[in-house]
């Protein structure tokens, strides 16, 4: 049975997706769309897949409990360490995944949009193994505070190219990268999130559920059962959250978090908690929910997570939320700060600024002493490491 | 005998007004002049908030042959820098739908030259569907072009809501639509549609290529029933004849953007004149 977290056939959650694209891209996407599905189904995909998560990313990403956390929390609390994949963070699931598609279809020039830069090195990564060109969008104002990010993108031979429109953001270099693509239909796109025209949400989405098909056996092998009470997973446009959930959704007794980015309050005005200040609307060819104003002008977000600042959040997120199926909680940027030195303290771990926003709501939760917890750590923090310096001495 | 007659008459009265009902603006333009015709977008509220009208005065005067109004966006994807800037710029200027739609109602009974409203799906959606459909009518307009309105959703649902207010809405198409897909907008299309000159997003390309004139060479020998009209990188009176050749007219907008941002409403003439000349 096709589960109601699957989208229907013209790629619609509930009242969310479809594809609202110009007629340009018509002809990319619905390549995209007819062939999807059957290529990520081949035994020939599955197989150098499989492969290459396990000998290139480093996958299975151990579930490691963290037992001081836990002590701390009164909870069992299990971290699902997609920090540990190669490049840092979930984001090359994806990219491996989307590559594989792209090379079957016949495709040599891919384009790719990035915030943190995660995604933009994942993208860069898996075009210098399969010798593609590669043109990462980031917007001007990231392109500042991730520098790591784009020293590693142009050492492994990608180019980046700034987005210098609105709030030079995630936003911005996401409209860079759908212009480019309608200019250049040859090309690729090489989406980082669920976010964007069907099916590319769907597509983003099942490549990230090795991170919930690994946990169900993780966790039967660690506690005799195969879904915890709670997992948690922060929400910029979805996707490690999609993952992390992926073969849960239908399992009404495991209950989903999903952390979005608060910035400096919910309520301040500098904040990127899309479901808490979000209306329905169309944003990248998605129906979703949307950061606007009264007039449908897109309102440009605030995280000091360059990964989260998002205005809106993939199709699958605002079905979720809609429906209830997941509980929204957020986290401003300095629980977030708090968090990761939290954990950086009593586990050795250093996360990624996004992800201390999904481990930043342990204090805000009503932790039962047996409660089987999972957080999704999607990437390390080395990237981050100039703003948590920075406000350690604060 | 007399009573057959007068069905008759009956008959053919209520043909030509159920005819003069379902006509919209842009047909009646195409009955009068079926050739060369030229079309000037522009951005509201730019390069001032109270050029709008200003703006399709001069255009009226210079005897633009219709006008496509653009509704400034915050995320324009279809649009290149050009008409990004000047969206920017007019959003900073405090434009907004209410106030378009205000603007608009002023010259509605002096403003002859048919008026096509441009703008981004998210825009009507938010406004209110119903609400937009039922303004843009009352500013005397019945013609909208969406970039970003896909022809499903067009056959799901919109569609019935613009045959209920009487609006019709434009379609794109480029060199990459299949001739099936094409044949499909033309049989949806009563206003023209609208060519696609490349495959790009707005603004000025100087020349147009080989491969783009055996695309409207391709277009022009499927014999549509509809008119066509090419936009997106026509900037000037070489680029304007080529693209009459095989259409019945074509859309200027980024190059006339760039002008009126250096030279202003004043000058406009100066701009369309050549062209037209």
């Amino acid at each position: 049975m096709k589960s109601q977290f699957q989208p229907d056939e013209n790629g619609y959650f509930g009242q969310f997706g479809g594809a609202f694209i110009p007629e340009l891209l018509y002809p990319n996407v619905k390549e995209l769309e007819d062939n999807y599905i059957q290529i990520i189904e081949s035994e020939e995909f599955q197989t150098e897949y499989k492969s290459l998560l396990k000998d290139y990313v480093g996958r299975p990403t151990p579930l490691y409990f963290a037992k001081r956390l836990s002590e701390k929390y009164g909870a069992h609390i299990y971290l699902k360490r997609e920090d540990l994949n190669h490049t840092g963070a979930h984001k090359v699931n994806n990219t491996v995944g989307q590559i594989l598609i792209a090379k079957k279809l016949g495709k040599t020039n891919i384009i790719a949009e990035t915030g943190a830069g995660q995604h933009g090195v994942a993208t860069a990564t898996v075009c210098a193994l399969m010798g593609l060109d590669c043109t990462v969008f980031m917007g001007e104002k990231d392109i500042e505070r991730q520098a790591p990010n784009v020293a590693r993108m142009k050492m492994l031979g990608a180019k980046v190219v700034a987005a210098t429109s609105g709030s030079k953001t995630l936003k911005d270099a996401t409209n860079e990268a759908i212009r480019y693509w309608i200019q250049n239909p040859e090309t690729f796109y090489l989406i980082g999130s669920v976010v964007g025209p069907h099916p590319h949400p769907d597509m983003v989405a099942r490549l990230q559920a090795i991170i919930s098909e690994e946990m169900k056996w993780q966790l039967k092998e660690k506690t005799g059962k195969e879904n915890p009470d709670t997992i948690i997973a922060c929400v910029g446009g979805g996707s490690n959250a999609a993952g992390a959930f992926y073969h849960y959704f239908d399992d009404e007794e495991v209950e989903l978090v999903a952390v979005e980015a608060a910035g400096l309050g919910v309520n301040s005005g500098e904040s990127a908690a899309t479901s808490q200040l979000g209306e329905v609307g169309i944003i990248h060819g998605s129906k979703t929910i949307l950061m606007q104003d009264d007039y449908g002008q897109i309102v440009e977000p605030y995280s000091i997570s360059a990964g989260l600042d998002y205005p809106g959040v993939g199709p699958l997120h605002a079905y979720l939320y809609e429906s209830g199926r997941a509980t929204f909680l957020n986290a401003t940027d300095k629980e977030a700060l708090t968090a990761a030195y939290e954990l950086t303290k009593i586990e050795g771990i250093i996360p990624a600024l996004e992800t201390a926003h999904a481990l930043a709501v342990l204090p805000k939760m009503d932790l039962k002493k047996d409660q089987v917890v999972v957080i999704n750590l999607s990437g390390r923090g080395d990237k981050d490491l100039e703003t948590y310096i920075k406000h350690l001495k604060e | 005998m007399n009573v057959i007659k007068f069905d008759v008459i009956t008959n053919n009265y209520q043909l030509k007004t159920i005819n003069q009902k379902i006509m919209n603006s842009i047909q009646k333009l195409f009955q009068q002049k079926d050739k060369n015709l030229l079309s000037i977008y522009f951005t509201c509220g730019y390069p001032n908030l109270k050029d709008t009208t200003k703006v399709i005065s001069a255009l009226e005067q210079s005897k633009v042959d219709f006008i496509e109004v653009g509704l400034p966006y915050s995320d324009p994807l279809a649009d290149g820098p050009t008409i990004q800037d000047s969206s920017q710029k007019a959003l900073q200027n405090g434009i907004n739908l209410d106030i378009v739609f205000e603007q608009l109602m002023t010259i509605k009974t002096t403003n002859k030259t048919p008026l096509v409203l441009m703008g981004y799906l998210n825009q009507m959606l938010k406004y209110g569907e119903d609400k937009f459909c039922q303004k843009v009518i009352d500013c005397g307009i019945d013609t909208v072009i969406i970039p970003d309105l896909p022809m499903v959703e067009f056959e799901n649902h919109y569609q019935q809501l613009f045959t209920k207010y009487g609006i019709t809405n434009v379609f794109l198409i480029t060199p990459h639509t299949s001739d099936d897909r094409i044949q499909k907008i033309d049989s949806y299309t009563k206003a023209f549609i609208y060519v696609v000159a490349s495959a790009s997003i707005t603004g000025a390309k100087g020349e147009i290529s080989n491969q783009q004139i055996a695309y409207f060479e391709r277009i022009k020998a499927m014999n549509l029933k509809s008119k066509l009209i090419v936009g997106f990188g026509i900037s000037d009176k070489a680029t304007f004849n080529t693209a009459c050749t095989y259409a019945n007219g074509a859309i200027i907008g980024s190059a006339f953007i760039k002008n009126l941002g250096i030279n202003g409403v004043d000058k406009i003439d100066e701009f369309v004149k050549p062209i037209i000349s």
